[in-house]
């Protein structure tokens, strides 16, 4: 089992709904979000290029958080989610350091928080909450093992890539071109 | 610590349970040992209530989603509901922060004058509040007659003091959603094809190969079952052809951008008519069997060449040429889509006449993958005795200078409503409904001074606005997920009906819209219109004469009828018939050429843009509707502020760098109240900057002595209605162009100066 | 232009405009950490070489402000945490992969250690103290002399600790170590942040902790052989930290895009002048040019060089933090 996500940057608008669907599933307080947008504009009026990706914790293969994690909070799960043990992080700050993706942040709390790919959906069979509520469709979620998966399908026959392929971390997350 | 001490801990101290959604971030190390962490809600542990969103006005029906303790969770779109197709956008999923908002108007109040001459707000009673505003309309009706008391409002909260006021007596009304929206789209496509749009629009993108924007914004706005129907598109390979002076998202998605002068559409419609006419690439046979009018059209569009619009446009011809081929090509499964906020440049309905003219040679309309007829269920409104004729209505306003005001002209509302005018029909009081018509309908003087001239002014909203502060009496309603409103039977491919459900109680002292409505009512003697006591009844006796009933609703959401006629117009037995005086779709208007307006959109220009001035452009961010979404807290996350585009050459003229904060000058030498950020950005012409709508709210009250506001949205950059000082009226209709206002960037603090100054 | 921007607001502190968490609480227990090693290092090397008469400031005394040095810095580290209440945690587990869990587990032996160390020295460092007339810590010293003679327990102690103080030195000795490069490995272990990301920082930071810990006994030891002797030590250290400073700065150009950026940051970036003038120039080549002086005999005050290598090597470790923070892979 490995849980990926694909992103299709020909279809996503940017609207945020993704964020704050993450928002209300996973009870993120106000002033914190798990995903957000990034807008990428390249190019010059009128030959411009304009495309949004909507970014997470990208599950890697290779975990940085998790190895410099000191209590092992930071741990792996089935399918290669990374999650944290709420009460087993002490608030250190290493994995955040360690994340070239911004993905973690201090709860308010204090813990460290970050996206869980909804693990407590897909054990029901369903989606992350991001991608249940996409309106444009956008992001596919599933198993790269299974070569019959949409996703493993979608990656067989789009372009796509990666976000800093060069930090070394085997990110999970495809954005398709 | 086990579990048990910490719940104890939590019921000892009363603290609010931890973990909703929206709580704010309280936080601190200690805390956290006794807080029990939040859980996400379970899919088989939540308790799911039916509602029809009101973020916006798609209306998508969806879930709210409660846990076990009654507290809202979530909000999910419903599978059933062609609307939504299961899938919310950002605002609906985050609508729940509409509940949520600590901001929220939370009593009627009432206004007072202080010792010292001051006015602010007294806390009231919803007797002594509703006593009042009767009082006050039979004074109203005492010294000038039922009709002198408008009724603006918006949304579904609309409805319930439309049935208000009808029963009274003042059919004196009007919502922006006409003038300052869509009244010249309707009026355009109705003069065409004898039938409007409506909302959804009825374009088939489902079957599309072809869709073409033109000032559309999808992606931007956020249309729900459009955007998902472009998405679909986007995969299928379609062509998306979008027309736009910024880059917009849609552009970034399409096969073709035409980055087009603003103000001069219609010349590009016309030239694309021209050269589909001249190629032979109109559907012959569609032309020939359904419009009136060909040859004049053709005759009439000879001179509009694509060689004649470059000059206008700055599209190059050959542009027009090879996305007019494409459009012939894929003919008729073609959407040059309708838009929605037509207020343009005050002649906007030969505009939309334009596209609607464009669709039929392509023959999309009535044909898959082009434009659907739409079919909605026949819904029989609750008896009631007739309502009483008024001796004027807002026909008697706008119908003599504008035959196509097919809904009440809010603009023309307000002009009655100014001390200077002096004719028979006199606008003396207000009652505003779910709008802010400071922001909702420029130029804001004129709404201000015809508010300040009135003698009195009741607004039923939730939130604290601009208007909140001219109002008399203000009650406060429920949000949309603690009450019940209308059906919504909207047209669609499949008649359907959906409900909204209170998912709560009222929060605070806030009432359904509804309640007050008939409160008001039974003050004003019109017992015979609310023979009810509850408006579900009303819901379930309208539901029972449809075969469905409350309890069903409850359960499913959103029901569907079967169609009783086809969807498109190849499938009529006899020949279709429009509501047109020919019977056919009229490119050549007969209505139009009879009133003396242009038969055929004639090409007209509009102002330039003065010599060192910016033309604005206005629009939306996904995330936000207009004023009222800005404060809900889950929504003002996704967006704090507003951008104010500029183009990177113009940004060097200036010496402005990205992230600066700067004000506008508009080129009647208005100035902004509040500074806003500007974003130096390829994706916005050089002629050019664009600001998304709804911001810079200004609205602040005193109530009992303290500010209420909007404390979140306060201040957060320029509104664009602000700065829009002249607006064009369409003759057609009497909607407002709003497009043609003019900026200059001050990248000192204006306010400061004066006060220098002085 | 090119723009990457946020199309969703996301104000999360520390997060934006570049990862900003650690601060000078961080830089400073890094700071004691090294000081601490080198200081250890020193004590148990000359211990081991028969050395504890010839170096008694080196061997006994230094080690007493060891414990000080860990314990506040261990507060510090502590101090740092945002879920407080759970530190304990970093005891129920160790992972060898990370450098957090092997300073917590490192600073907390050394500091038992080096609590014992000085212990089983105490009549001698009496005597020392009372000697130099360093009064309070002689009434302190005398106190736990009373204490070892009043309670069998701390005697015990005591002498099983003296028993076996060879084996505890070899201990302290592989801990010291240990400390020292952990400081570096912490940051170096980021690749995250491509100014940490290499394998000079290691080696870089035990050497600047273990010249930090020359330079405070030179500072503070009254024996002018010890003192020449470490200021011949440090001298070589300083000459090593400025080799590896080049060769990381080297190594860094050399890189791809985002270290070439990351040595941009003291090559005409913001932090050129805190590094180049404050920290090499104060903090190693004038301390190293004042200690060369010295040792060919002219007379500069011993404490003169050593502070500037102790404030030096502070600067170093505040300018890595924030520096470190800021070099990252492109913003996303």
């Amino acid at each position: 089992m490995r849980y990926a996500m694909a992103l299709d940057t020909k279809k996503c608008v940017g609207c945020g709904d993704c964020v704050v669907a993450c928002q209300t599933e996973n009870n993120v307080p106000l002033g914190y979000s798990r995903d957000w947008i990034t807008e990428v504009v390249k190019g010059q009026y009128p030959d411009v290029f304009l495309h949004f990706e909507s970014q997470r914790c990208n599950h890697c293969e290779d975990t940085p958080c998790v190895r410099t994690c000191p209590t092992g909070a930071s741990h792996v799960i089935e399918g290669g989610i990374v999650k944290v043990t709420h009460d087993e992080c002490i608030g250190c700050g290493a994995c955040i350091e360690a994340c070239p993706y911004d993905a973690r942040y201090f709860h308010p709390d204090g813990y460290v928080d970050k996206c869980t790919f909804c693990d407590h959906r897909v054990a029901d069979g369903l989606d992350p909450a991001c991608v249940s509520v996409c309106p444009t469709k956008c992001m596919y979620f599933g198993d790269l093992d299974d070569p019959d998966s949409e996703i493993s399908q979608l990656l067989r026959t789009r372009e796509h890539y990666t976000l800093l392929p060069e930090a070394g971390t085997a990110p999970q997350i495809y954005y398709l071109k | 610590m086990s579990k048990l001490n910490r719940r104890q801990f939590l019921k000892i101290s009363g603290a609010a349970t931890a973990g909703a959604a929206v709580l704010p971030a309280t936080g601190g190390w200690f805390s956290s040992l006794f807080k029990e962490e939040p859980r996400p809600l379970l899919e088989n542990e939540a308790v799911k209530v039916p509602t029809v969103c009101e973020v916006c006005f798609w209306n998508c029906a969806g879930w709210t989603y409660l846990d076990k303790e009654g507290k809202i969770r979530k909000i999910i779109g419903n599978e059933t509901d062609p609307h939504s197709q299961g899938r919310l956008c950002p605002r609906g999923t985050g609508g729940l922060g509409m509940y949520y908002d600590d901001d929220r108007l939370k009593t009627p109040l009432i206004r007072e004058t202080g010792k010292d001459g001051k006015q602010y707000f007294r806390k009231a009673s919803w007797d002594e509040a509703l006593d009042l505003v009767a009082a006050k309309m039979k004074e109203i009706d005492r010294k000038y007659g039922k009709e002198s008391f408008a009724l603006l409002f918006h949304g579904k909260t609309g409805p319930h003091f439309e049935h208000l006021f009808k029963a009274w007596g003042s059919q004196t009304m009007g919502e922006p959603a006409g003038a300052q929206c869509l009244i010249t789209r309707e009026a355009g496509f109705i003069a065409t094809y004898g039938a409007g749009l409506a909302s959804p629009e009825p374009t088939d993108i489902k079957n599309t190969d072809c869709l073409v924007l033109i000032g559309s914004h999808f992606g931007e706005n956020m249309h729900n079952g459009h955007v998902q129907d472009i998405s679909d598109l986007i995969d299928r390979g379609g062509t998306i052809i979008t027309v736009d002076p910024r880059f917009s998202t849609m552009a970034g998605h399409s096969t073709k951008w035409l980055p087009i002068k603003p103000a001069t559409d219609l010349a590009l419609l016309l030239a694309w008519m021209n050269v589909i006419i001249n190629e032979g690439l109109y559907d012959k046979e569609y032309v020939a069997r359904y419009t009136y009018g060909f040859d004049l059209l053709k005759a009439h569009v000879q001179k509009y060449t694509p060689e004649w619009a470059e000059g206008v446009t700055t599209i190059p011809a050959g542009d027009i040429y090879e996305t007019a081929r494409m459009m012939g090509g894929a003919a008729p499964r073609v959407v040059v889509h309708p838009g929605r906020h037509t207020a343009w440049y005050g002649d906007d309905t030969q505009r939309s006449r334009a596209i609607a003219i464009l669709n039929a040679l392509l023959g999309s309309w009535g044909r898959k993958g082009g434009f659907y007829f739409p079919e909605k269920v026949h819904l029989p409104q609750e008896p009631h005795p007739p309502f009483p004729k008024p001796k004027w209505t807002w026909k008697d306003i706008s119908r003599g200078k504008h035959k196509m005001a097919i809904m009440g002209i809010t603009n023309e509302i307000i002009d009655h409503a100014l001390p200077e005018y002096d004719g028979p029909y006199k606008v003396k009081a207000f009652f505003i409904a779910a709008t802010n018509p400071i922001q909702s309908i420029p130029p804001e003087e004129k709404s201000k001074r015809a508010l300040q001239n009135a003698e009195f002014v009741v607004v039923v909203d939730t939130m604290p606005a601009e208007i909140t502060g001219y109002a008399d009496v203000v009650l406060p309603e429920a949000t949309y997920l603690e009450r019940l409103d209308h059906i919504r039977n909207a047209h669609h491919r499949i008649p359907n009906l959906a409900l909204r459900y209170p998912a709560v109680k009222p929060k605070y002292e806030t009432k359904p819209g509804w309640w007050i409505a008939r409160e008001i009512g039974l003050r004003l003697g019109l017992k015979d219109f609310y023979e009810w006591e509850d408006f579900e009844e009303v819901l379930d006796w309208q539901l029972r004469q449809v075969g469905s009933s409350i309890e069903e609703m409850k359960r499913i959401g959103v029901k569907h009828f079967p169609r009783k006629t086809p969807m498109y117009i190849d499938d009529y037995d006899e020949p279709y018939w429009f509501n047109t005086n020919t019977g056919k779709i009229e490119l050549y208007s007969t209505d139009f050429a009879e009133w003396g307006y242009d038969p055929m959109p004639v090409y007209k220009p509009h102002p330039e843009t003065p010599p060192g001035m910016l033309r604005l452009i206005y629009g939306r961010v996904p995330m936000h509707t207009f004023g009222r979404t800005l404060n809900n807290p889950n929504l003002f996350e996704l967006r704090k502020d507003p951008e104010l585009w500029v183009n990177p050459k113009v940004a060097r003229i200036y010496g402005i760098e990205n992230g600066q904060m700067i004000w506008l000058k508009n080129h009647k030498g208005k100035v902004s109240s509040f500074p806003v950020k500007v974003r130096v950005t390829e994706r916005i012409r050089h002629d050019s900057v664009f600001l998304p709508h709804g911001f810079g709210n200004k609205g602040r009250i005193f109530v009992d002595g303290k500010v209420w506001e909007m404390s979140r949205a306060y201040g957060r950059g320029i509104a664009d209605s602000e700065m829009i000082s002249d607006v064009y009226i369409d003759p057609e209709t009497g909607g407002t162009g709003m497009r043609s206002n003019f900026v200059q960037i001050l990248t000192e603090n204006p306010h400061q100066q004066k006060n220098n100054a002085s | 232009m090119e723009e990457r921007i946020l199309a969703t607001a996301r104000d999360i502190e520390g997060l934006y405009p570049h990862v900003h968490i650690w601060g000078w609480p961080i830089a400073t227990y890094l700071f004691l950490g090294g000081l601490a090693a080198g200081i250890l290092l020193f004590a148990t090397l000359y211990y081991l070489n028969g050395k504890e008469n010839d170096m008694p400031f080196t061997v006994k005394i230094a080690p007493v402000f060891t414990f000080f040095f860990v314990a506040f810095g261990s507060l510090l580290l502590i101090y740092d945490l945002h879920h407080k209440p759970y530190f304990w945690r970093l005891f129920t587990a160790f992972r060898i992969e990370s450098p957090m869990s092997w300073g917590a587990w490192t600073l907390a032996s050394v500091s038992i250690l080096s609590l014992l160390w000085p212990l089983s020295f105490v009549d001698s460092i009496e005597d020392y103290l009372h000697r130099r007339g360093w009064k309070r810590m002689d009434a302190i010293t005398r106190w736990i002399i009373r204490m070892e003679h009043r309670w069998a327990p701390l005697r015990w102690l005591i002498m099983f600790f003296r028993r076996y103080r060879k084996l505890f030195a070899y201990l302290l000795l592989f801990l010291s170590i240990i400390l020292g490069i952990y400081t570096g490995i912490l940051l170096s272990a980021f690749n995250a942040h491509p100014l940490w990301n290499n394998s000079i920082l290691g080696p870089l930071f035990l050497t600047s902790g273990v010249s930090t810990g020359s330079a405070f006994v030179m500072w503070l030891s009254n024996n002018k052989k010890e003192r020449r002797l470490m200021s011949i030590i440090d001298m070589s250290l300083i000459a090593v930290e400025l080799f590896f400073i080049i060769h990381m700065i080297m190594g860094m150009q050399a890189g791809p895009e985002a270290y070439k950026e990351a040595a941009r940051l003291f090559l005409g970036g913001q932090f050129t002048v805190w590094f180049w003038v404050i920290f090499v120039g104060f903090g190693l080549v004038l301390p190293f040019l004042l200690e060369v002086f010295e040792v060919r005999g002219f007379h500069v005050h011993p404490a003169v060089p050593a502070l500037l290598v102790l404030v030096g090597g502070f600067i170093f470790r505040i300018i890595m933090v924030y520096a470190g923070q800021m070099s990252e892979y492109p913003f996303l």
